[in-house]
This record gives C-alpha cells, sequence and structure tokens, in this order.
C-alpha cells in the first residue's frame, strides 16, 4: 500500500450528518467554485448555487433528460452526478452554446423548426442534439431518433426536433460557429 | 455524508477496508437515484471514477479484461466487434447520457435481476474479479449473483474487472420492454454458441439472473456441431420449452408471469436462429 489518504471517522448513527465540500470547476469557461453540502448533484449546484436555471429538473431520476449537460465534452445527467464528482472539470449549459451574443445553430435550428412548445425540454434537447452531432449519430432519421431517445417531451415536438437536427448537420455541423 | 475520492485503486482498497460503510460510486446512475429520493443515506460515498486503473481493459490469450468503470458507450465503441453480445445488452441500456456513464461493475454492484450485462456475463462464461486489501479473487459469473439485489461482495471488497472470452461463434441478446429506448427488461435472454461451449441465461425471469442449464445441456448434446445445418422448427420449439420451464417469473407492474414466460421462450427461439447463422457462418469460413 503507498500512501494512505485521509479518511474521516464514520460519522455516529443517529446523524447522518451534513458535510461540506468544495468543488472548483469550469462552467461555461469561467472558473467557479462552489462550497456545498457533499449531496448536492451538479443540477442543484448549477440552478441553485451558480443561478444557471437554464437547465431544467424534470423527474431527477435520470429518465426525462432535461437536464443534460456536457461534462468533458460528453452528455451526462445533471441529476445523476455529484457536484463534488465536478472537481477539475470542465461543463457546458445550455448558457455556454452562444458565441459573440450569437445563438448556437442547433439553438436557431430549434427556433427555425418550431422544435418545442412549451420549452420545458427543450435546453436538454438542444445540449444532446449539439452532442449527437459531435457523436455522428445524425446520418439518418432513424439515427437521430435512437439517438435521441433520452429526451422526452411532454409536448411531443420530436419531429420538428429531428428536422432541426437534420438541418444543421446538413450545414455541416457547429463546427463552422464554434 | 463523507465524499471520499481516491485516485488509485490500492488507496481504495484501503479506504474500503477503513470505512466498510462507504458505498461505491461509479457512474452514480443507480446510486444517486437512490440518494436523490432518499432510499439510501450512506455515511459516505467512495467515488471511483477518478481511479484510472478501473477505466483500462485490456486483452490477451483470447480473453478480454474489462475494467469495472469503463461505460458502456467505450465498451461500445471500443470492443463491439470482439464481445458482441456484451455489446448488443449495452446498447439496450438507458440513453445515451446513461451510457456516457453507467458501467458494467455498477451493473453488476446493484446486481438487479433486470440489468442487461447479466444474462450475457452468464451465457459466456464470464469471471467478476473483486479485490480487497486482503487480495485478489475471481468469481464465476453464476456465483455472484446471491439472490434479489443481492451479489457476492464483502464489505471491504471492490470490483475491479470482468474477464470475458473473445467472441469465436454467435452471440445473441434479446429484451422485452414497453418502448425501445429506457426501459427495464420485462425479461431478457442470451445466448453464446462457440466450439465446445453452448451458454444461455434469462434475466428479469427470476430471484436473480440464471443460467438455464439443462437448456444449455440439450444445446450442447443436440446441435449438429460436426456439419452445422439449419435447425428445424422443432429443435428451437424444444429449446424454448426447456428456457421457459427454468424461468421462475412473478407478476409485477411491467408484466405478468404467464407473459414473460412465454416471451422468453420467443426470444429463445429467435436468439437460437441468429445465433446459430453466425456460427454456421464462422464455422464456414475456418473450413
Ligand atoms: C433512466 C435509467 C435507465 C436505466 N436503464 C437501464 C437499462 O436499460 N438496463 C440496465 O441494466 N440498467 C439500467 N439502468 C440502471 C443503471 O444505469 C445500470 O445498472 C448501470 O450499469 C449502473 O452502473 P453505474 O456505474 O452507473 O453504477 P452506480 O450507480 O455507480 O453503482 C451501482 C451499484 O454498484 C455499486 N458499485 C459500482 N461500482 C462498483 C465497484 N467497482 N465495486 C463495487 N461496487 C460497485 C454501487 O455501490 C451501487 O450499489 C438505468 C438507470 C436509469 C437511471
Ligand atoms: S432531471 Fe435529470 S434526467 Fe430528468
Ligand atoms: S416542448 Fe414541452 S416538453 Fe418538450
Amino acid at each position: 500500500m503507498t500512501s494512505t489518504p485521509d479518511v474521516p471517522p464514520a460519522p455516529p448513527q443517529s446523524d447522518p450528518g451534513a458535510a461540506e465540500i468544495t468543488t472548483a470547476f469550469t462552467v461555461n469557461g469561467t472558473p467557479r467554485t462552489v462550497g456545498a453540502d457533499t449531496r448536492v448533484t451538479l443540477l442543484d449546484a448549477l440552478r441553485d448555487r451558480l443561478g444557471l436555471t437554464g437547465t431544467k429538473k424534470g423527474c431527477d431520476q435520470g429518465a426525462c433528460g432535461a437536464c443534460t449537460v456536457h461534462v468533458d465534452g460528453r452528455r451526462v445527467l445533471a441529476c445523476l452526478m455529484l457536484a463534488a464528482q465536478c472537481d477539475g472539470r470542465e461543463v457546458t449549459t445550455i448558457e455556454g452554446l452562444s458565441r459573440e451574443g450569437r445563438p448556437h445553430p442547433m439553438q436557431d435550428a430549434f427556433v427555425r423548426h418550431d422544435g418545442f412548445q412549451c420549452g420545458y425540454c427543450t435546453p436538454g434537447q438542444i445540449m444532446s442534439a449539439v452532442a449527437l452531432l459531435r457523436e455522428g449519430r445524425a446520418g439518418t432519421d432513424e439515427d437521430i431518433r435512437e439517438f435521441m431517445s433520452g429526451n422526452l417531451c411532454r409536448c411531443a415536438a420530436y419531429p420538428n426536433v429531428v428536422a432541426a437536427i437534420k438541418d444543421v448537420a446538413r450545414e455541416g455541423g457547429d463546427h463552422a460557429h464554434l | 455524508m463523507d465524499f471520499l475520492r481516491p485516485t488509485t485503486l490500492d488507496e481504495a482498497l484501503a479506504v474500503k477496508a477503513q470505512r466498510p460503510d462507504a458505498v461505491p460510486i461509479a457512474g452514480g446512475t443507480d446510486v444517486m437515484v437512490e440518494l436523490n429520493f432518499d432510499h439510501r443515506r450512506p455515511g459516505a460515498l467512495l467515488d471511483l471514477t477518478r481511479i484510472g486503473e478501473l477505466a483500462e481493459w485490456s486483452s490477451s490469450d483470447g480473453q478480454i479484461s474489462l475494467g469495472a468503470g469503463v461505460s458502456y458507450t467505450r465498451l461500445i465503441g471500443e470492443l463491439g466487434d470482439v464481445l458482441p453480445g456484451l455489446a448488443m445488452a449495452a446498447r439496450t441500456v438507458g440513453s445515451p447520457q446513461i451510457r456516457n456513464r453507467g458501467t458494467v461493475g455498477g451493473n453488476l454492484g446493484a446486481a438487479s435481476p433486470a440489468g442487461d450485462t447479466h444474462p450475457v456475463l452468464l451465457a459466456t462464461g464470464a469471471r467478476v474479479e473483486l479485490a480487497s486489501v486482503r487480495g485478489r479473487r475471481t468469481l464465476a459469473a453464476e456465483d455472484f449473483y446471491t439472490g434479489v439485489k443481492r451479489n457476492a461482495l464483502e464489505p471491504d471488497e471492490l470490483i475491479t474487472a470482468v474477464h470475458l472470452p473473445i467472441a469465436t461463434g454467435g452471440e445473441q441478446f434479446a429484451k422485452i420492454g414497453t418502448r425501445n429506448a429506457m426501459v427495464i427488461a420485462v425479461c431478457s435472454f442470451a445466448i453464446v454458441l462457440r466450439d465446445g461451449h453452448a451458454g444461455a441465461a434469462i434475466g428479469s425471469a427470476a430471484p436473480t439472473p440464471r443460467r438455464v442449464a439443462e437448456a444449455e445441456r440439450f444445446l450442447l448434446d443436440e446441435l449438429p456441431w460436426d456439419a452445422p445445418a439449419p435447425l428445424a422448427d422443432s429443435f428451437k420449439r424444444r429449446f424454448a420449452e426447456l428456457v421457459a420451464a427454468a424461468a421462475t417469473p412473478i407478476d409485477d407492474v411491467r408484466g405478468s408471469a404467464a407473459y414473460r414466460t412465454h416471451a422468453l421462450g420467443v426470444l429463445a427461439r429467435r436468439t437460437l436462429t441468429w445465433a446459430w447463422d453466425t456460427y454456421r457462418g464462422s464455422a464456414r469460413a475456418c473450413a
């Protein structure tokens, strides 16, 4: 055994115990530090601590996709990650997609194609769609549907979401923009 | 709740020995749901996501050693051609976001009877590697599942890897669910055919994922291995009956016991046909 890390003693049984932890990470290109209870999810840290309320909470259990963000470039569910797990990592949210005041092409395409109705699922849909393009999954409608299957839309804007993604894929994705 | 984040496996095992109450968290796709809904209040979480050793795989002597922390997305992308059965199961897990985080180690840790990787691990004859400060041991997958959401892990142990043979014949996994994505299996089935080996296992149809020994023996004894020809319908039906007979499913919100038993038979018939076709193709290619 090399080094044994400091292990705090087990808290008494009656008090599961609040413990604070400081997390330093990059959010939308800006270094941020959050001190919070160890149980705070990335989703709650973004919304309640950093005031980034674009990322939505639909279910808090991984089933709806409304909380989709990018961590180190991959799409993940912010409700299923602890803020503390993001120490040193790069997080991108819907607020971080625009450049020089101009929306991301995917945001434009969702507007053009009416890819939403109430808009609650939309930040998650767009974060997923941007990642899907990068993953090279926009080749066919079937692929788009399959690889958007983790994002539910109560308003059933699905056909228009597919149309928006196809449009951006046809124009060569987001590279021109980013 | 303490949050412990070791960066090496040795460190993690030392921590687990000192704090057996610490709940490991890999992708978090099971653990976080329990935390968010207050189904579990652990005194500590042991974050495994910073341990490089757990996120690696290697291959030697026709075997893959798959680190417990390799995500489903990486498994599909990097090992899909050598572990086709496991990759099929991985593709059906959750959604792309879930697959970017979820791991086979986590599937084993949760040991749900409905976990999608279990039937494949059983059918291919995988071994689960466990480690603690006391040393390492490996268990056959069938000895790992001990009850509903129970497994053979000791309180000071972590799952480090799964060892499984590179596919040389046919492998299939199939699952019934209410839709194509994001569903827990109503029932599932895996079959692996290679020279000298016929493995078959069921998921979501008994208290634990389980092998179907009689159906396996039937395949080993009765398949025309030396002169692989297409199979008669009666042969497939006999296999399906043996598979269905081994199930002890329950009625629940996802499906009735009767439906599960029926569906398992259908999955068994179809996957046998596909796996045997692949086996025949590989046998021809070698001849
Ligand atoms: C929306 C949604 C859909 C899902 N769909 C599916 C599905 O289709 N099929 C399916 O099979 N599962 C599904 N799951 C469940 C889950 O994604 C899988 O079980 C996944 O494999 C868990 O892996 P993880 O790394 O996220 O595990 P975690 O949540 O990190 O851990 C799960 C359990 O394993 C333990 N553990 C993890 N790693 C280790 C280790 N190395 N050593 C010891 N113990 C360990 C943890 O302590 C915990 O008890 C779904 C979950 C969600 C939220
Ligand atoms: S809020 Fe995270 S998936 Fe629904
Ligand atoms: S636009 Fe209303 S939920 Fe999708």
